[in-house]
């Protein structure tokens, strides 16, 4: 089709690219098109934040973005977390106090926190609720998930 | 859920978004953070010909101070505003209500210009602008100009800035050395749109009121200024009498519609609420 | 929380293992229906759906749809109608119900067409060109106007909008009623809501022709009755209909148990297109048109004696099951029949159930099925017999609870409560609350002028639903027909088996939805084989051609905590006694004098040689010749765990609904704020006894996510629409799901009283207080409330309506 436009960008560190009509979600070029299937879609219209995504290295919303505005961007996605073999130390605290069930707003819950973590490393309980309402989940009833950004927030390189 | 086809333009100056506008004829949508649009492009409730993504001109996105002014590139992100100092010092009242906006993932991408040309009537940065008599700077091929927030907000979702026009400017008056600001605002979830917020500056001399100034989201079509209310404080000072009236005032003066979330009448009677908590708040900050 | 470090000879049940299920959760290594195509060439489904709540079908206009490029083909409901087979509903009014509408479409998002083609994005342009003529009707929502003799009738074939309705007698009410010194009366509402998974539905079918075979990738949690029920929609033989179910399921809670109709209409448009087609649920199909729970009108009656006895109770339900009454429905109304009485030892009861279609969204089971509604209406009746006597909400309920001498107890109803101490479970809540300070705070705090409450909930936890009670539904006279075949079991199955080098694989019919299943599994069987969870490997991946399965098969009604569970130990034992008898051949000892401990055979008394697992894996597996005479090959056991208390509906409609009874004591105080009506939860104290608790950690993660579902419906949840039918609410704008802010810290503490029932003596607790969280939130709002004389008695209770309640108040 000669409609479809190239993205180039970085994600998790690796350059790719992919070609896709102007009006492809971001979400579903990184699931679709670069078959990094970790970010989930829940709402598609920026509520629920399983999709969130680290772009330059802010959270923001993969369903309420169009790939083509990605181009150049440095992405980091849930993939990006784990780094030899080793779960990143927020994961790790999400293992450890429960944090997930069904795990499928975990990848938009680990970014969240992850940004809130760098923005406030020292978050108090009531920062921690505030941040990450930013994701909806369905399963903890957010407690597992309080415990675990708290973890992480005292543990080193929680905030990395 | 899925956006209909639209052609895609990503401009690198202000010109060449100006020339796609005309070029499309009031069929192009500029897409600025996009929180609102993409949704709504989602849903296909917005199809437009093109869009314009106003994302890739550097020129849009600053802050500075100029005569007694805060200024603002239109497409200064939501979260740039969170963490700037110069906006906390200098009005924080718009600090405080971007802490208000929807979550930190969409501020990342949201913008002060965005949020205002959308006009959203439950949103806080339209209530910001009406409480501290901001202004826009619109462009469009006829130039320039300079619109007030009373001029701006027409009903629902409209403005009045004219579809070849691209809103590129946000101004607001910095508060004055030891006024008080609040926003207070009551929403039924962390981050949703207000049911009512109330947006706040009083500055004092004793229990003298020598600046007051109150302005409304989610109580009808447009952001409201309360002007009768602070007339009242005003006239009769800042004793707990003239506060309790300036907040019964404040439900008067607006006339909200109901929705799924909340009566008109509980909207009035929070306007009343949440006057009474911004002033005491906003009292409890200013100094004089 | 940690798992401990050591081996052998520990017991893992009880412990807070980490779950095996973390680590690719947690990295984007999950496997869900949207993640993996499991057949290549895919074409992509978009589902045209009714805007019009009650309209009658004229006809299609679907050329310029089929002309876009990219569309492979677009079926409507002609189609639907020509090709499959309405499903059966669980009731005896001629309903038809198809898997997309046929003649009129009964509510706003119901099926009318889906295209076919190459990308979602392509399709969704498509549906927006299929023309489909409407002639509109006028429109019912509220079930109490459906039933008005002038409201809209949405089957003609019934003639009413009445689907079902029972008048269930226990004992005699009547009497209960003539001897009271105290009657009290009151309606109840309750609302339409749902768990809303943040995973929306999928699918995935191939049919293929030429084999005669349909396979079906889905995240369907079961029942598995489905399978046959929608095989004989779709004209296939049941071992021609191939359900799998992906690895991972992105939560659940009931709702997905109502993807079936969807299952056959993607089937269908695979069999019509004869392509692979997915179809993945947006979330505005998902609010518009998957499943909620019934909102409900209940008109409640309590007698009693002046020193707080309850006598007897009255129900009168409308259930509103929206356009369409859809299997399991009317589980709504019967699902609870066994514990109807809840906690309370009274003896008479008059149930009278109506099922009411309306121009909504369909429902079904939502966590807590049934029980939100019962518990709701029930504990707001005690605190008005409490006020009305002047008794403390406590200590009326105190007089009325079973005694720990009773159990297992029988129900007026035909329930069989198991095990339970449930004025100790009070008593734990009453001190773990310090339920005296908060009444002295109180009394400080209304002094004071604020609006400071405290309220009680108790709960009966039903888990693992007995197959039986959907026939609760149907007049005994027809359930005594010759041609009337009863209905009752609870059957789950496990494959236990141990490979030649002596590692253990579990294999299991189950659909886990977040409930760590591997995990729990696994340290089942480290107990049962002496090893260690982590040398488990458990699969948990429905698929109907390869399991052991039931039509019970599923993982709902808070089964797998107590049927599940059972059949995997019973499939460990069943190993154990083999790997005996086969070590006892090799010692040439009688098999009563080894046992099984530690991971080896070993004499049961003095020293002596042992075997290991893993010596006798490899010996098994390697020389069969070392068997003895008449034992089966492999190193493999299958068990098949049922209830013998799953027994029918008997003629008096007494049913023991589910198998094993666990309970709930919950305290809450809460402050409203007098001048905003915004309510704060200041504590909330939940006990729980679930009998033998096998992992803390996941255990109290269930209870945290039920209360969170119990206080969306409670405050926040609610599927609204006008009064054409027009849904208010098909966005996360609308549909309020509470977020981290509105979460409030839970103290838990458990009672145990292990079931007799199952070899483990656990219990379900995946519903836990979903059910008793409306109850206890209305509870507490009213005693906050009481000096202005409100009485919560409908749900959600949002700071408008409360705010317009205050108000009221204080004028009057």
């Amino acid at each position: 089709m000669a409609d479809l436009v190239s993205v180039r960008l970085r994600v998790n560190g690796v350059e790719r690219e992919g070609r896709c009509e102007p009006r492809k979600l971001l979400v579903d070029f990184l699931r679709e098109d670069l078959g990094l299937t970790g970010t989930h879609v829940g709402c598609e219209h920026g509520i629920c934040g399983a999709c969130t995504i680290l772009l330059d290295g802010q959270a923001a919303r993969s369903c309420i973005m169009l790939a083509v505005q990605a181009d150049g961007a440095e992405l980091m996605t849930v993939e990006g977390l784990a780094k030899d073999g080793k779960l990143h130390p927020l994961q790790e605290a999400f293992r450890e106090h429960h944090g997930l069930q069904c795990g499928f707003c975990t990848p938009g819950m680990l970014m969240t926190a992850l940004d809130l973590l760098r923005t406030n490393p020292a978050p108090s309980d009531a920062e921690i609720r505030e941040g990450i309402s930013a994701v909806l989940c369905r399963c903890t009833g957010y407690q597992g998930i309080l415990n675990a950004v708290r973890a992480a927030a005292r543990a080193p390189g929680g905030d990395r | 859920m899925k956006p209909p086809k639209f052609d895609y333009h990503a401009p690198t100056t202000v010109d060449e978004a100006l020339a796609l506008l005309g070029r499309y004829g009031g069929d192009a949508k500029l897409l600025a953070g996009g929180q609102s649009l993409m949704p709504l492009l989602n849903f296909r409730l917005s199809r437009p010909a093109a869009l314009v993504d106003l994302n890739r001109i550097p020129s849009l996105a600053w802050v500075r101070e100029a005569d007694g002014q805060v200024r603002f590139g239109a497409m200064t992100r939501q979260r740039t505003i969170e963490f700037s100092p110069v906006v906390k010092a200098r009005v924080p009242l718009l600090a405080e209500a971007t802490r208000w906006v929807a979550h930190l993932p969409i501020r990342t991408r949201g913008t002060i210009g965005g949020s205002i040309a959308h006009a959203d009537p439950s949103a806080e940065y339209p209530a910001v602008l009406t409480a501290l008599e901001g202004e826009v700077v619109a462009r469009g091929p006829r130039g320039e100009r300079v619109i007030g927030a009373k001029d701006l907000f027409k009903t629902y979702l409209t403005t009045s800035l004219e579809p070849d026009e691209i809103l590129v400017e946000v101004h607001l008056p910095a508060t004055p050395a030891g006024a008080g600001s609040a926003l207070e605002e009551f929403a039924r979830r962390q981050g949703d749109f207000a049911i009512v917020a109330i947006a706040c500056v009083v500055a004092r001399q004793g229990e003298r009121c020598t600046l007051a100034r109150l302005a409304t989201a989610g109580t009808g079509p447009v952001p409201l200024r309360l002007r009768a209310a602070e007339e009242i404080l005003e006239r009769d000072g800042l004793g707990a009498e003239a506060l309790d009236a300036a907040a019964r005032r404040a439900a008067e003066l607006v006339s909200p519609d109901a929705d799924i979330h909340a009566s008109a009448d509980y909207r009035r009677h929070l306007t009343g609420v949440l006057t009474r908590r911004a002033l005491t708040r906003a009292l409890g900050v200013a100094r004089g | 929380m940690t798992a401990p470090s050591g081996g052998a000879g520990q017991r893992w049940i009880g412990r807070s293992v980490r779950r095996v299920e973390d680590a690719r959760l947690l990295t984007g290594r999950g496997t869900y229906i949207d993640d993996h195509p499991p057949v290549g060439n895919l074409f992509h489904a978009a589902i045209v759906r009714s805007p019009h709540a009650h309209a009658r079908i004229l006809g299609y206009d679907l050329e310029a749809a089929r002309a876009l490029p990219g569309v492979v083909g677009v079926i409507t409901g002609a189609d639907v109608a020509r090709h499959s087979k309405p499903f059966s509903v669980g009731v005896t009014a001629p309903v038809h119900y198809y898997c997309a509408a046929t003649d009129k479409a009964r509510f706003v998002g119901e099926p009318v067409a889906v295209v076919v083609a190459r990308s979602r994005y392509v399709a969704e342009d498509a549906a927006e060109l299929v023309q489909v003529r409407y002639e509109p009707l006028p429109a019912v929502v509220d079930p109490e106007r459906a039933l008005e003799p002038d409201a809209p009738v949405l089957h003609e074939t019934v003639g009413t909008n009445l689907a079902n309705n029972r008048r269930l007698v226990y004992g005699d009410p009547d009497r209960a009623f003539r001897d009271a010194e105290v009657v009290l009366k009151e309606r109840f509402r309750f609302p339409k809501y749902g768990s809303t998974p943040i995973e929306t539905y999928g699918v995935i079918a191939r049919w293929d022709a030429l084999d005669g075979v349909c396979t079906v990738w889905s995240n369907f949690m079961g029942p598995f009755i489905m399978h046959p029920l929608t095989a004989r929609v779709l004209g296939l033989p049941e071992n021609r209909l191939r359900f799998i179910v992906p690895p991972d399921i992105g939560g659940s809670f009931g709702i997905k148990s109502l993807i079936y109709p969807y299952i056959a209409l993607v089937a269908l448009a695979s069999k019509l297109t004869g392509v692979a087609v997915k179809w993945i649920e947006d979330r505005r199909e998902h609010l518009l048109a998957s499943s909620t729970g019934t909102d409900r009108v209940a008109y409640r009656e309590l007698a009693a004696r002046k020193d707080g006895t309850v006598l007897g109770m009255r129900f009168k339900w409308l259930d509103n099951v929206g356009g369409y009454i859809r299997s399991p429905e009317p589980g709504c109304s019967f699902r609870p029949t066994g514990n109807f009485v809840g906690p309370y030892r009274f003896q008479h009861l008059e149930v009278d159930a109506s099922t009411v279609m309306t121009n909504k969204c369909l429902t079904g089971p939502n966590r807590g099925y049934a029980c939100g509604h019962l518990y709701f209406e029930t504990e707001g009746m005690m605190d008005r017999l409490a006020a009305t006597l002047g008794l403390d909400p406590v200590e009326v309920r105190r007089r009325n609870l079973i005694p720990a001498g009773a159990f297992p107890y029988r129900t007026p109803t035909g329930g069989l409560y198991d095990s339970g101490d449930y004025p100790a479970a009070l008593d734990k809540a009453v001190q773990l609350a310090r339920y005296d300070e908060l009444r002295r705070e109180q009394a400080r705090a209304r002094a004071a002028g604020r609006y400071f409450g405290v309220g009680v909930a108790l709960a009966v936890d039903p888990s693992v639903s007995n197959m039986g009670y959907v026939a609760t539904a149907l007049d005994p006279q027809f359930r005594a027909k010759p041609e009337y075949l009863p209905k009752s079991g609870a059957v789950d199955s496990a494959t236990v088996k141990v490979d030649p080098l002596g590692r253990v694989l579990a294999i299991l019919a189950t659909t886990p939805q977040g409930q760590g299943h591997q995990t729990i599994v696994a340290q089942i069987v480290a107990d049962e084989l002496g090893s260690v969870p982590e040398d488990v490997t458990v699969v948990d991946e429905m698929d109907t051609f390869t399991r052991v399965w039931s039509i019970s098969s599923g993982t709902y009604s808070s089964r797998f905590g107590s049927v599940g569970t059972s059949a995997v130990a019973l499939a460990a034992r069943k190993l154990k006694a083999k790997l005996v008898a086969y070590a006892a051949h090799l010692m040439d000892l009688p098999p009563d004098s080894l046992e099984f401990r530690d991971g080896a055979v070993r004499p049961k008394r003095g020293k002596g040689p042992s075997y290991s697992v893993k010596d006798l894996a490899g010996r098994a597996h390697w020389n069969t010749e070392s068997l003895p005479a008449g034992m089966e090959p492999g190193l493999q056991a299958t068990a098949v765990f049922g209830f013998d208390v799953a027994r029918a509906v008997d003629a008096e409609d007494r049913v023991n609904s589910s198998n094993t009874y666990g309970f709930i004591a919950e305290i809450m105080a809460v402050e409203v704020d007098p001048e905003t009506a915004a309510i704060r939860i200041l504590r909330y104290v939940t006990v729980h006894d679930a009998g033998t608790i096998i992992n803390p950690m996941i255990a109290e993660g269930q209870i945290y996510g039920g209360a969170l579902h119990g206080l969306g419906g409670a405050l926040y949840e609610e599927l609204q629409y006008d009064e054409d039918g027009q849904c208010l609410t098909a966005t996360f704008m609308d549909y309020l799901v509470p977020t981290a802010c509105e979460a409030p810290t839970i103290e838990i503490a458990h009672v145990v009283s292990p079931s007799p029932l199952t070899p483990l003596g656990s219990k379900g607790l995946g519903e836990s207080s979903s059910m008793t969280v409306p109850a206890v939130v209305a509870n507490a709002v009213s005693d906050a409330l009481a000096p202005l004389g409100i009485r919560i008695t409908e749900l959600p209770i949002t700071p408008s309506k409360l705010h317009a309640m205050i108000q009221k108040a204080r004028k009057t």
